[in-house]
């Protein structure tokens, strides 16, 4: 805690991303000002310029680690902060841009710079837990606003916050949604999905496309032996589990299927 | 009591909903919502899903159109009447800073009147399992009760059977034979149906008296009978309940645990989707100023991990164990516990699980197992 203020100083760092989860911050129209009279937001560059030293008592860390810079960056904020929660898809799975993992990213950078040699990256986009220890996980693309707050009231009352690790489904059986695989043969990823959205995709007649990542026990294997049944090929399988979350290993297990090995030398984290 | 029998047609029909209104009930049915049929307020005959048919397979459901204008032909939809008399979220406790004091409110909802119409056998059944689990176990809850209070129940005896039905071999269906006020038999033999009612209760007569309704036919009566025992015949489903609890206690090791559990998705659509599955998770949650808290009650499942988390972990950790654990109590443990089975037969956890895992095949591979010994003593129908 800050010598001058009660509340718990709250940094929000950014690494490879595109903003929208902390953006979720500022998006708690509502709730802001009831969040800026709990918590003093001491670091948030998109928010203030305003830039505190640490240490703080709670990281929000959106992005993922894509370059040595990040790489060392994100040791210094685990050193200042007491907790550290990953936020968003690329935080916790290395985001959409973790499909470079299975491309040569040189290439990549040749095509894409004037001078390539401006350019340094590491070859693999990878999440937060990879480098160091996370104390939670807020997964989504982008993350829910509630579930935010959900751990920022949890932090400040001392209680454990409440999110769940099961299905979507188990949210579609609660609002009753009809489950759009069954009735409708599309292929949706809510039983291989963490909960925490609100199921808002079948609540509007489409699938689930997981942006959510897996969830704790994610059968991802048996899904893709539905979706084949449901008569999707093998290559819309793998793309279906080859979007935000594709390097969480559990749709790893599905995209690697037929498309070969993944890029030497790095297998990810397993339980 | 003695069971007097009566004749309805369409707007005799539309009267007694009339009736039971009049007396203060929220008539509920199973009308067509979006891509199912799911318990909801009806204003009129019309809200039933008159001239839709529902295609039932594993992991297959489909709402069409139907040529035939029975208003009640179809099994149960995506939600059982468990969605409403113990829902799926329930706010149980309120906590506010007032000074120094802290106001605590139980928001326990005021008894209500609800008829439920179209309700067929397999599900009143299941609301006497839920009554054995939440009213008779010790402390009654009080949401359920006061959501089962005043129920009402006109049921429809089932002339027709879905592919997924097993409640004959589950001695739940498919006619009923007891809980409701009325009874109904939809009857096509016009244009229009017609429908013989029993009334089951003294209420239920005098809502049939109060609408006018006529004697019916003798003949309709064994007609009725007939037309249910057509329907129970015609199921290909069916699990030997005499012999469930055996089988599943001899087979507690058995690698068909280990091989479905493979395909098992631990998405706990099954338990979500049972109408006799009550357990529930409550959650403690708080204000961001601190001001105030709330304890929410929640469906939960026992296929997630957090659902056996004691103290150091969970101790299902596999889905197999989960599986095992949810088949187990459904078909055995249920019976230790409450006395009955924990499954009525009705078909949707078959239905809604997107992996087409079927109970009844699962156990007629475990009974095959356990061997004759176990099955002796049990009729192969369970009827």
């Amino acid at each position: 805690m800050s010598s001058k203020s009660p509340h718990p100083r709250i940094a929000v760092f950014k690494f490879a991303s595109c903003d929208g989860c902390q953006l979720s911050l500022l998006d708690l129209e509502e709730e802001l000002l009831d969040v800026v009279g709990a918590v003093d937001l001491v670091y948030f560059p998109e928010a203030s310029r305003r830039m505190a030293k640490g240490p703080y008592d709670i990281a929000l860390v959106e992005g993922s680690i894509t370059t040595h810079h990040d790489a060392e960056q994100i040791q210094h904020v685990r050193r200042q902060s007491k907790t550290l929660i990953s936020i968003g898809a690329c935080a916790t799975a290395g985001g959409i841009q973790s499909l470079r993992n299975w491309q040569d990213v040189s290439e990549y950078v040749r095509t894409v710079y004037a001078k390539p040699d401006f350019i340094s990256t590491l070859k693999m986009s990878t999440p937060v837990a990879e480098h160091v220890p996370v104390d939670l996980e807020l997964r989504g693309c982008p993350i829910q606003k509630h579930q935010l707050l959900e751990v920022l009231s949890a932090t400040l009352a001392g209680r454990k916050p409440n999110i769940p690790t099961g299905s979507v489904c188990l949210e579609c059986k609660r609002q009753g949604t009809a489950c759009v695989l069954v009735t409708a043969g599309m292929p949706c990823l809510g039983p291989v999905t963490q909960a925490g959205c609100g199921a808002i995709c079948p609540a509007f007649d489409r699938p689930c496309y997981g942006c959510f990542g897996p969830m704790e026990s994610a059968n991802a294997p048996a899904l893709a032996q539905r979706f084949r049944v449901l008569g999707l090929s093998q290559p819309e399988i793998e793309r279906s589990f080859r979007t935000y979350n594709a390097w969480a290993w559990q749709f790893r297990r599905v995209s690697e299927g037929s498309a070969g090995a993944p890029a030497a030398g790095h297998e990810g984290r397993q339980p | 009591m003695r069971r007097s029998f009566y004749r309805l047609d369409r707007s005799g029909l539309s009267l007694i909903l009339d009736q039971l209104k009049h007396r203060g009930y929220t008539v509920l049915g199973p009308k067509a919502c979006g891509n199912a049929l799911q318990w909801r307020p009806l204003d009129c005959l019309e809200d039933l899903p008159g001239g839709l048919s529902t295609l039932l397979a594993p992991a297959q459901y489909r709402l069409q159109t139907g040529s035939e204008t029975c208003l009640f032909g179809n099994p149960g939809g995506l939600d059982s009447i468990k969605a409403i008399l113990h829902p799926p979220r329930q706010t149980i406790t309120t906590i506010r800073k007032a000074g120094d004091q802290l106001e605590i409110s139980q928001e326990t909802p005021p008894a209500a009147k609800l008829a439920f119409v179209g309700i067929q056998s397999c599900d009143l059944a299941a609301v006497a399992a839920l009554d054995r689990v939440l009213l008779q176990n010790g402390e009654a809850d009080e949401v359920y009760s006061a959501n089962r209070a005043n129920a009402f129940f006109l049921s429809v005896h089932c002339t027709q059977s879905g592919p997924t039905c097993f409640c004959a071999s589950m001695g739940t269906g498919p006619r009923a034979k007891a809980g409701f006020d009325i009874a109904l038999t939809e009857r096509l033999e016009g244009e229009q149906p017609e429908y013989l009612a029993e009334a089951g209760s003294s209420l239920g007569a005098k809502v049939l008296e109060e609408a006018h309704a006529l004697p019916a036919p003798p003949e309709w009566m064994r007609q009725s009978t007939e037309a249910t025992q057509k329907a129970a015949e015609a199921q290909t489903r069916k699990v030997n309940r005499q012999a469930a609890r055996a089988v599943i206690d001899s087979t507690f090791e058995h690698p068909r645990w280990e091989q479905t559990a493979k395909r098992c998705l631990s998405c706990g659509n099954c338990t979500s989707a049972c109408p006799t599955c009550f357990c529930v998770n409550y959650e403690e949650q708080s204000s961001l100023d601190l001001a105030s808290a709330q304890r929410v009650r929640l469906w939960d499942s026992c296929f997630t991990l957090s659902f056996s988390y004691i103290h150091g972990g969970s101790i299902r950790l596999t889905p197999k164990s989960r599986f095992r654990q949810w088949v187990s109590h459904k078909l055995a443990r249920w019976q230790d516990q409450f006395g009955v089975t924990g499954c009525v037969g009705c078909g949707r956890c078959i239905v809604w699980c997107p992996a087409a895992i079927d109970i009844t095949e699962e156990f007629a591979v475990l009974e095959q197992a356990a061997g004759s010994a176990v099955t002796a003593g049990g009729s192969p129908h369970g009827h």
